[in-house]
């Protein structure tokens, strides 16, 4: 009798331990957030690594949530009979653990060496058999070898950084970088509003059919801006500059579609000011 | 002796300094020159280029067989886009050169379109030989006086560097290059506002009637107020108002305001007192939330300023921000013209942006519309090149490559691990849009 409960309570008390700690695992992987389309992060290398080491994603690993990854998720929920909405919440989470591997340090390595791994699942690593085997014996040989995640994770360094970045559509970061060296080299120290209102004149003068259709064009255009002329253009800009280049391309337009603008104090051409104009802001008046 | 050295030392340096000086010069010089050889072949080739779509301009018109027709437009839209960048070249921005800009995109855009329709059944018909023999005249008298000026420069030797002395130092003097142009300037203008509206408009923005917003009209004290509600401010805090100018499309009022950690931007109309646009600047902490959590938040915001029905299209997150794009939905039918955008902060999940413009414009100056629907989803289909596995469809209403708003199937899918959307005209099945999606771009020099 005593023997006997004593074996229950251990087993009990095992089997506990154990769920704990796979608990733990699947919460100390994805954070708690429903992953979405767009989404930038270590949440989203994890769910590609996965989503690859089962064959459901075949693109690169770079931690942002686009258009391949969100098929990927949806090929997988359909296959898993999950709601097929292209999110990743719990449940989707908690297949997706049960069904693949994840192994940070290797996938971290891989990254930083720049390697293309393509099915990861497949891929040898040269500790992976002998760690898998050792496992089997410890628990019979009947259990997915879950182990193998919490021995890695406790070698685990700095946090992964993703190797791509959303960009709106027709963008590249360079065109981004154009933008806002031209944003911040004409109007630093000008309130936030008007520095997004002046990279959206750019913007205006794109979709203008008389000016130049390419960014550089626009801001290289001779004496179209005076800190291109002078060479302040070329001076490093902040961050501030870069977020309001962001907020115009992402569609705000506090010029009101102005494509030209001016300082009053400064403006040499009567030509200017004979434009309709739209509004002041800070030391600029914006006008069509 | 000590007076010898002396004046030997100063000896070598005078030389010195003359050496170093002329080096300047000269450097100074070959950069200038350089220079001025870019804006004269910038200038010349505009010259040519014109010359060249003066005589094919001329051609089509002599011409009869629509075989022939459409290459030679062809042929001209490509001339009129190489002029417009020999304009872009030229250090005109300070002249008022843009009407010649709009003579190059007006033949330009003419050109294209009829070009690309099939001139076989739909022949130029006689608005638009009119508005061609126009575009005729008005480029005979550009190349002409364009020919005089180059002959000037070439005669006289003048230089376009000159020109930008003479701009920046505003001086009305004798400068042929600059009278010239303004001559080219006034001639064009003439050509410029003739009306050739009813052949089509050249430009769509800009000729929109303007919008008129139902609701009375607000003035600034009640601007502050509704203001002052939405972002829950304390009275102390100052609103800076001012009214847009004649140049607006909209008459709206602008508040800014900054509580010292808070700066503010919104725009109000005059009329109705909608609130356009707003934009707040914060210190902003490190992302917290995720991006699901932020839309929702958004689509509350949004429900509460009375937009209901409406569909996430776009999200993307931008370091410490996520921003969204919705489109309004009416009966399944996606319009993407009506957009709304919406930023949202991840530290602390609170609207740090919204942009209404488009949604209020469009649906504020859209008559009924009427569209037919001939062809069911399973035809749609069939138009889509048969490598692209679809995977979603559903209907939207788009704005085309012309301007109009039309119908269609909106067919997303995948070929070779690239994702399309792909737009189908309801009423005729014709392609109207074909664009690759993607968000992300590797970052470079990453190591």
């Amino acid at each position: 009798m005593n023997r006997l409960s004593f074996l229950k309570v251990t087993i009990v008390s095992i089997t506990l331990c154990f769920g704990i700690l796979t608990a733990n695992q699947s919460s100390e992987a994805f954070t708690d957030q429903v992953i979405q389309q767009g989404t930038v992060g270590e949440d989203v290398i994890e769910l590609q690594s996965r989503l690859q080491y089962i064959g459901f994603y075949n693109g690169k690993i770079d931690g942002v949530f686009g258009w391949g990854t969100y098929w990927a998720v949806r090929n997988f929920q359909e296959e898993f009979g999950l709601e097929i909405d292209g999110l990743v919440g719990q449940e989707t989470k908690d297949k997706l653990i049960k069904a693949s591997e994840y192994d940070q340090d290797w996938v971290q390595e891989q990254i930083r060496q720049g390697n293309e791994f393509s099915h990861y699942g497949g891929q040898k690593r040269p500790w992976s058999e002998a760690q898998q085997q050792s496992q089997n014996q410890g628990q019979g040989g009947g259990e997915q070898p879950q182990g193998e995640q919490g021995q890695t994770a406790e070698g685990e360094g700095q946090p992964q950084e993703p190797t791509a970045t959303n960009v709106p559509k027709g963008f590249s970061q360079n065109d981004i970088q154009l933008m806002t060296q031209a944003v911040y080299s004409e109007s630093r120290g000008e309130p936030y509003s008007g520095q997004v209102a002046v990279a959206a004149v750019i913007l205006n003068r794109l979709e203008d059919s008389t000016f130049p259709d390419s960014i550089s064009g626009i801001v290289f255009e001779p004496l179209a801006f005076t800190a291109v002329a002078d060479g302040q253009f070329y001076m490093d800009p902040d961050e501030q500059s870069k977020e309001a280049v962001l907020d115009a391309i992402n569609g705000w337009d506090p010029s009101g579609g102005a494509t030209y603008y001016f300082n009053p104090d400064t403006a040499t051409s009567d030509w200017i000011w004979s434009r309709p104009q739209i509004k002041k802001i800070g030391k600029h008046i914006f006008c069509k | 002796m000590i007076r010898w050295i002396l004046y030997i030392v100063l000896l070598i340096g005078f030389i010195g300094a003359i050496i170093y000086g002329y080096q300047e010069h000269q450097e100074k010089n070959a950069v200038l020159i350089q220079a001025e050889n870019n804006y004269q072949r910038a200038f010349h080739d505009l010259t040519y280029r014109i010359d060249l779509l003066n005589e094919k301009i001329g051609t089509v018109m002599a011409m009869n067989t629509p075989e022939n027709l459409s290459p030679q437009l062809t042929e001209i839209w490509k001339i009129s886009s190489e002029a417009q960048a020999d304009v872009g070249q030229l250090p005109l921005t300070l002249l008022p050169f843009n009407k010649t800009e709009e003579f190059l995109s007006n033949i330009g855009e003419f050109s294209y379109r009829v070009a690309i329709r099939g001139l076989d059944e739909n022949p130029l018909n006689d608005d638009e030989k009119q508005l061609l023999s126009e575009l005729h005249d008005s480029s005979n008298e550009i190349k002409r006086e364009l020919r005089t000026v180059q002959h000037e420069v070439l005669d006289q030797g003048l230089r376009w560097m000159d020109v930008e002395v003479a701009l920046a130092t505003n001086e009305p003097g004798d400068n042929t290059i600059v009278d010239g142009l303004q001559t080219i300037e006034k001639n064009t203008e003439q050509f410029n506002s003739n009306d050739n509206e009813g052949v089509f408009t050249l430009d769509n923005k800009t000729n929109k009637e303007e919008i008129k917003f139902d609701g009375r009209t607000y003035d600034e004290s009640e601007i502050k107020d509704l203001v002052r509600e939405q972002f829950e401010l304390e009275n102390d805090i100052e609103l800076n108002v001012t009214e847009t100018g004649e140049g607006s499309d909209i008459p709206m009022y602008n508040v800014s305001f900054d509580t010292g950690d808070l700066h503010g931007y919104a725009e109000v109309t005059q009329q109705g007192g909608n609130m356009i646009s707003y934009m707040l600047t914060r210190d902003m902490g490190e992302a917290e939330i995720g991006l699901n959590e932020a839309m929702n938040q958004a689509q509350d915001l949004l429900s509460g300023l009375g937009y209901e029905e409406i569909q996430m299209v776009e999200s993307s997150q931008y370091e410490k921000v996520g921003v969204f794009r919705f489109v309004r939905e009416e009966d399944g039918v996606l319009y993407y013209p009506d957009s709304l955008q919406v930023k949202v902060a991840l530290d602390e999940g609170d609207i740090v942006g919204l942009t209404a413009r488009d949604y209020i414009i469009n649906t504020t100056a859209r008559e009924d519309v009427d569209f037919t629907e001939n062809i069911s989803e399973e035809e749609a289909e069939e138009y889509v090149n048969p490598n692209i596995e679809i995977m979603e469809t559903r209907k939207a209403v788009i704005e085309n490559d012309l301007g109009d708003e039309v119908l269609c199937y909106e067919l997303i899918g995948t070929l070779n691990d690239q994702t399309y959307r792909v737009y189908i005209n309801t009423s005729d099945g014709f392609e109207e849009k074909v664009e690759r999606l993607q968000q992300s771009e590797e970052i470079y020099g990453m190591d």
